[in-house]
């Protein structure tokens, strides 16, 4: 693309607030995924016993719901990522990509 | 590739943690299973008619390296699963989860985390940058040469890393399964890989992506629904069933000897979070697309059928030991000669090895033609995977190495699909002869010295280059190299392969952790900026003001290559 129109791009407002605002969001739920995964593997590493304690008197241990919450936590995230950025950030690329052809 | 991680483990979980990639250590071959075999020769019959329609659509580049982009969004999920969930994560990870419970599901994770990272941080920007491979979007602003040189060398590395254990795998999968020997299987997989991409492309390939990870998913949704109604759908009921007759009891319910060591942890959590995130074969799937909207969901839909599959090789592997660990015809048993009692071992003694409690709970719970169709899948499977591996290595090799290296740009579009073709077929050939020279390795290295690379130098360059903008190609160049070499480096050094292939004294590994991640990704960040900053070139100017129109385009998609007509 020629670097008029780039540069035009880069000073829209809705350019920068789509940049500034995607680029948090996503940095954000990438931190929370690795504390989440990592947080887990801590736990196994340094706690097993809390993992092993049975759920109420049957079998089910405490770390049967907490590994499958790990694994429904990244579809959980990828969700709210695509919920905010089809509405939100398409929003605002649709209007960056109309400021463009004026 | 946990495995390696693992393989500072205990014992019991020895013998399981090679196979959960590849299928590793010796197998018996066993009876032909003539059900599977049919059941196969009809999904390669439908798989070939379906490259017979893919190879009259392929004329194009497009086509062949990306369909067209016409691929939607829900098909790219589904062949991203097909791509990514391999026989040895079926058949592997349940079991673990026979051989010691809980233990499976922390493997499991580590295997899903990598992909909403991707999403967040790579997708999108990928399929605005990018045309047919990863690399073009590494050096939209650098100096197309050296990176793309750069490029092709890792992904051939992470191609032939993973294509071996592929390979093996099959060879071994193939005795199991169906009772032959172990060159058919390297034979077979590699012929039909060579057709389908050289005939069909990607457009093939991702149909055989996604007719596996349907049949994968059908499958094993059917078993463990059949395994669920027998206990009234109480997991509950399954785990005390589970729990009664377990050599290891209520041990299986809680963590066991999985994670001993934090820093090897943490060290193979990153490979396999950020490995995913750099491995050529998945990222090429988001070329397949029309634009970054289909590219997010994608992701969406492929976090949501691996995770689901993950859940469901817990419920297998749990259902296996509830329903097979009593019945002695699963097993290979002694006979005591002076009081006449039966003995086995309840995990050992499976008949096939660790490998094989799916397999023999989709006799028990559904019969012999159910046997049959999910070893036909679990086979079939590797084909998928090896598909979207060769044509990953044959995309570097025409169209990074060939048309931008050599030919310099100015290459018709006719010849460079000629030779991506003859790549294909030579990058099948040398598999393989590599799946022959390899039949007894431990295989298990293998994947995880694959995934380290791509932690170590794909997703390092790919990251840093769309979000950096001091970044220069000088920079890239002197990062990716440390992480090549460290991540390879280390990995000979790590007790996995100086111990257990290169048989050095037990204790005596160099390098002290299963997995070098963590250091091979840090000197691979650490070479590129400190390469960038001291580079005072011209070059490195012109890198660095390439960066803001690269900017624009990977954040709004403006100037990205559309999709293509069919």
């Amino acid at each position: 693309m020629d670097s008029n129109l780039s540069s035009r791009i880069r000073q829209n407002p809705a350019f920068q607030e789509l940049v500034r605002k995607r680029t948090s969001f996503a940095w954000l739920l990438s931190a929370l995924m690795l504390l989440i995964y990592f947080g887990f593997i801590l736990l196994v590493a340094f706690n097993k016993p809390f993992l092993a304690t049975p759920l109420g008197a049957g079998v089910t241990t405490v770390g049967i719901p907490i590994g499958v919450a790990v694994i429904i936590s990244a579809f959980v995230l990828t969700g709210i990522y695509v919920k905010r950025a089809n509405s939100e950030f398409d929003e605002l690329t649709d209007k960056i990509k109309k400021d463009a052809v004026k | 590739m946990k495995k390696i991680a693992l393989s500072s483990l205990a014992a019991a979980l020895l013998a399981t943690p090679a196979l959960a990639d590849a299928v590793g250590g010796a197998v018996q071959q066993q009876a032909t299973n003539w059900h599977a075999i049919i059941m196969f020769v009809i999904f390669v019959a439908l798989t070939l008619g379906i490259t017979k329609w893919a190879a009259s659509q392929t004329k194009s580049a497009a086509q062949f390296y990306s369909a067209g982009g016409g691929i939607t969004g829900t098909q790219n999920g589904l062949a991203i699963a097909g791509d990514y969930m391999s026989a040895a994560s079926f058949l592997g990870i349940s079991g673990i989860v026979f051989g010691s419970g809980y233990d499976g599901l922390i493997y499991s994770v580590g295997w899903l985390v990598g992909w909403p990272i991707i999403l967040f941080l790579i997708a999108e920007r990928l399929r605005n940058l990018g045309k047919y491979t990863f690399a073009d979007v590494a050096s939209f602003r650098l100096e197309q040469s050296p990176i793309r040189k750069m490029a092709a060398i890792s992904t051939l590395a992470v191609v032939a890393f993973y294509l071996i254990a592929q390979m093996v795998g099959a060879g071994k999968l193939i005795q199991l399964l169906f009772g032959l020997p172990y060159g058919y299987a390297v034979i077979i997989v590699g012929l039909l890989m060579i057709i389908y991409v050289t005939f069909g492309g990607m457009v093939a390939t991702t149909w055989v992506q996604i007719i596996k990870a349907i049949m994968l998913l059908g499958g094993a949704t059917l078993m463990a629904l059949m395994v669920l109604v027998k206990f009234n759908f109480s997991p509950e009921a399954l785990f005390q069933a589970a729990v009664n007759v377990h050599p290891k009891a209520g041990a299986i319910m809680g963590p066991g000897s999985l994670v001993t060591d934090p820093v090897s942890a943490i060290s193979l959590g990153l490979a396999l979070m950020f490995g995913t995130a750099g491995l050529p074969h998945i990222l090429m799937r988001f070329f397949t697309v029309s634009d970054a909207k289909q590219a997010r969901k994608s992701v969406f839909y492929a976090t949501g059928f691996i995770g689901y599959f993950y859940i469901l090789t817990f419920i297998i592997g749990f259902g296996a030991i509830a329903l097979l660990m009593n019945d002695a015809s699963f097993y290979k048993t002694a006979t005591d000669a002076t009081t006449g009692a039966v003995t086995y071992d309840k995990i050992k003694d499976l008949l096939g090895g660790t490998n094989m409690p799916a397999i023999h709970l989709s006799r028990a719970v559904l019969g012999d033609m159910f046997l049959g169709f999910i070893s036909a899948v679990a086979f079939a499977t590797i084909l998928a995977v090896v598909a979207g591996l060769t044509l990953a290595g044959a995309s570097a090799v025409s169209h990074d190495l060939y048309a931008s290296v050599f030919a310099k740009g100015s290459v018709n579009e006719a010849k460079e699909i000629r030779i991506s073709k003859i790549a294909a077929v030579v990058i099948g050939i040398i598999a393989i002869g590599l799946g022959y020279v390899f039949e007894n390795i431990n295989v298990a290295f293998m994947v995880g010295l694959a995934f380290a690379v791509a932690a170590s130098t794909n997703f390092p360059i790919l990251v840093m280059s769309t979000f950096w903008k001091g970044m220069t190609t000088k920079g890239a160049v002197i990062g990716g190299i440390l992480g090549l070499i460290s991540s390879v480096g280390l990995t000979i050094l790590s007790p996995g392969v100086w111990e257990a292939v290169l048989l050095h004294e037990k204790g005596s590994a160099p390098f002290p952790y299963a997995n070098p991640a963590l250091f091979s990704m840090a000197l691979a960040f650490l070479g590129i900026w400190i390469g960038s900053m001291i580079d005072s070139s011209k070059r490195g100017q012109i890198d660095k003001a390439g960066f803001d129109d690269q900017y624009v385009r990977s954040e709004t998609g403006i100037g990205a290559a559309g999709a293509v007509s069919h």
